[in-house]
């Protein structure tokens, strides 16, 4: 269970996020939308320390993140990127033995551990695991990062706009293998994303951030019938109107 | 040129300790310094701007300003190996901390944020992100302060320090051009190597195979080793000259090695051919320092790095003792060698007989024209004649004591190149010029040097220093004790090298064959 109590943060342009309350259960998979500089990302980097908050307190299991030492705490969460950032200088094995080997575990461990990981990623060790980076195509190194992130078997997962730079149909390939790891290992994840639609299919529940504010926390179906306010009501409308005029390039009748 | 070739091998073993400690140095300063300010953008650019401010001061500058700074600290030697290292650190720095500090800040952040966000700490990520991914761009700066400090590295004879400048510089002064040539080439070559090597090892660092950077690394170390273990060994075989110890001997015990040195012209070249051949005939080992500069070689006289070297009495009143000229010549002969033996301990054998000092000269057949003997006659034709002087002559304060005293008013002046100054009086372009009294083109081209009655030139006596180690030896001074070389003699020599191109040991040794020989009682002490 992740709790965030009244979190602001404020830069010297204004606040990034104000007064942010929000609960997500364990083994719940948490959308946060937003435009760009609605404070989203902000958010998601309290929860593992690469940013700390002026106000609030942020709680993993009941115990509060700014107890425990930061760089500690980012080895226990899974943690991906929109640009992956995977080390160019090492393998796909090597990258995804990184936080094991940040945590000296056994050689035997390791192996075992990176090819159960490709093999869960669909990037089977024997073919990926001594590839380059740079000789993977971009949704092969999205798994890759994915891979490495769960590769200490973290109980929080937290994805940056993680799809945002794939073509639609990896991108819908890579939205159902999430699922899928999601629940095969009981994660509680936080996903930050811009794209109404990915959070609507992906999302347990969805937090709308908007100029620093949480808007509205809610299930799709909750979002969709009843939203909160003007702003996630123009959210809502451009969504149906978006579907409608795909109903009626397919020639389905409404 | 087999003669130039078998004393390459000691100069270029030198040459490559002196670039290889001097890289070592400005690396492990560098790549820490690198490391501690790439994550702070303010102190990355005052440390990279204070090393390019160092990195515009010209190299023959900064070699010789460290020859007063280390006097001063007292802590190493100022002469030779210590400030040329020290320089050439200095000089190294720039290319590899600027490159170090690039490379580390141009790191992809998409790679930074994850390896933070996965968990490393700070020298986790320099360690086994920013280091390994910036290697490429640390490596082109090595290589960039390699090709350099070879190159700069022969700026360190000046200072003291054997190098392959030691071939660029004497070849250049006494006009050998194969010895230049031998001295350039070798550093090219040298150069060449090191940046292919290097160049390879850089490909290899960009590539994904680490393994395959092992290959030149090796050949850089087994290079490094062979450098520093077994050259020197080869070189000691080829009966190089171990170096006397630079620490003052205070022993009462005899001398048996003495190191001579000279500075950067021609005349010096001989005289120190001259201090070696008498210094031999009574069996004391000599090492050679040459192509000094010339504050440098007072000093290293002074810190017993050299015994023995020919100075000049004004060079020495005016810079040394900071004193005004003007008096006789006699006055200042006594009260500089007095100085020299109680403030440094340096004995003066005396004046050798000959001046090199500022004159002027004109040809002769213009003096028996004009009746010309001394300055004082040239005060009534000078409005009709013209003189030339080198760069610095008619800034100088012998141009005005003249001026002054003689109340000379010439039709025009004109600058010239030293080089060119005394052709240009020969084939007339001017009438008179500023001539080096012991310049041997005085002689070649028939000119005549007007006497200055009026003392408005300071005196220039060339005078054999012996310095803390040997000044009180018997068998030292007495065999330089009994030297005399006229003027003419002088320049007769100085003529045989630049005008013939004879080797500075002929015409020492025609210089001796005309002095008076080594008192036979000399070698039995």
């Amino acid at each position: 269970m992740i709790e965030l109590v009244d979190v602001s943060k404020g830069y010297e342009a204004g606040w990034a996020v104000r007064h942010v309350s929000l609960t997500i259960k364990a083994g719940e998979l948490v959308a946060v939308l937003g435009e760009s500089g609605s404070g989203k990302t902000t958010l998601v980097k309290m929860v593992n320390r690469l940013i700390d908050p002026d106000e609030g307190e942020i709680r993993i299991d009941g115990r509060d993140v700014r107890t425990e030492d930061a760089v500690a705490l980012r080895r226990t969460i899974g943690y991906v990127i929109q640009q992956v950032g995977l080390l160019p200088h090492l393998t796909v094995a090597d990258n995804v033995a990184m936080v094991p080997r940040l945590l000296s575990w056994s050689r035997e461990d390791i192996e075992r551990r990176v090819a159960e990981l490709l093999e869960l990623v669909g990037l089977p060790a024997a073919t990926y695991g001594d590839r380059y980076p740079d000789e993977l195509s971009g949704g092969q190194r999205q798994r890759v990062g994915v891979a490495r992130a769960l590769a200490a078997r973290p109980r929080v997962l937290l994805l940056d706009e993680p799809f945002g730079a794939l073509d639609p149909i990896t991108r819908v390939q890579l939205h159902s293998e999430l699922r899928r790891i999601h629940h095969e290992l009981a994660l509680t994840t936080i996903m930050v994303t811009h794209d109404m639609v990915e959070a609507l299919t992906l999302a347990d529940r969805i937090a709308v951030m908007f100029r620093g504010e949480l808007r509205q926390l809610a299930s799709p179906h909750e979002l969709m019938t009843a939203p909160a306010d003007d702003y996630v009501a123009q959210l809502v409308a451009m969504a149906r109107q978006q579907g409608e005029q795909l109903r009626a390039a397919a020639g389905v009748e409404s | 040129m087999t003669e130039l070739l078998r004393g390459l091998p000691p100069l270029l073993a030198s040459h490559l300790e002196l670039v290889l400690l001097a890289l070592a140095a400005a690396a492990t300063i560098s790549l820490p310094l690198a490391i501690v300010v790439a994550r702070r953008p303010r102190a990355a650019f005052v440390v990279v701007t204070v090393a390019g401010v160092v990195q515009t001061v010209p190299g023959l500058a900064l070699l010789a300003l460290m020859v007063p700074v280390l006097a001063k600290t007292g802590w190493l030697s100022p002469f030779g190996f210590p400030p040329a290292v020290i320089a050439l650190t200095l000089y190294a720095i720039l290319p590899i901390l600027r490159n170090a500090v690039t490379g580390l800040r141009g790191v992809d952040p998409a790679a930074l944020e994850a390896a933070r966000g996965m968990g490393m700490s700070p020298w986790q990520v320099m360690r086994i992100v920013q280091l390994p991914l910036a290697a490429p761009v640390i490596a082109a700066g090595i290589r960039t302060a390699t090709v350099w400090t070879v190159g700069a590295a022969t700026l360190a004879t000046p200072v003291g320090q054997a190098c392959l400048g030691n071939y660029i510089f004497t070849g250049l002064q006494i006009r050998n051009f194969t010895m230049l040539l031998v001295g350039v080439a070798a550093a090219a070559i040298l150069a060449m190597t090191f940046d292919a090597l290097l160049a390879a090892t850089e490909r290899a660092l960009a590539g994904r195979s680490r393994r395959r950077a092992l290959i030149p690394t090796a050949i850089f170390a087994a290079l490094v080793v062979f450098v520093v273990g077994v050259l020197p060994a080869l070189a000691d075989q080829h009966g190089a000259r171990a170096r006397p110890s630079s620490v003052t001997a205070t022993s009462r015990t005899a001398v048996t090695s003495v190191r001579i040195a000279g500075k950067t012209f021609t005349e010096q070249y001989i005289l120190m051919e001259v201090l070696r051949a008498r210094l031999e005939s009574v069996g004391i080992a000599v090492d050679v320092a040459q192509s000094l500069g010339s504050t440098v070689i007072f000093d290293a006289l002074v810190h017993a790095d050299v015994d023995a070297y020919v100075d000049y009495s004004g060079t020495l009143w005016s810079n040394t003792m900071k004193r005004a000229s003007g008096p006789p010549r006699w006055q200042v002969l006594a009260e500089l060698e007095g100085w020299l033996a109680q403030a440094h301990h340096i004995h003066s054998l005396g004046p050798l007989g000959f001046e090199n000092t500022y004159a002027l000269a004109v040809r002769r057949d213009t003096a028996e024209r004009l009746g010309l003997h001394t300055l004082v006659d040239l005060e009534r034709v000078a409005p009709e004649l013209a003189l030339g002087g080198d760069y610095e002559f008619f800034g100088r304060a012998e141009w005005t004591a003249v001026k002054r005293t003689y109340g000379l008013r010439f039709a025009r002046t004109t600058t010239f190149d030293p080089t060119l100054l005394y052709e240009a009086v020969a084939r007339g372009e001017v009438d008179a010029i500023s001539a080096f009294s012991s310049d041997g083109r005085i002689a070649a081209n028939n000119l005549v040097v007007l006497a200055d009655p009026g003392g408005a030139l300071p005196p220039y006596d060339a005078m054999i220093l012996l310095g803390p180690r040997v000044a009180d030896d018997p068998r030292v001074a007495c065999a330089l004790g009994g030297l005399h070389i006229p003027v003419e003699q002088m320049r007769e020599a100085n003529a045989m090298v630049d005008r013939d191109q004879s080797s500075p040991a002929v015409a020492a040794a025609w210089l001796l064959a005309r002095a008076a020989p080594i008192d036979e009682s000399c070698k039995a002490r």
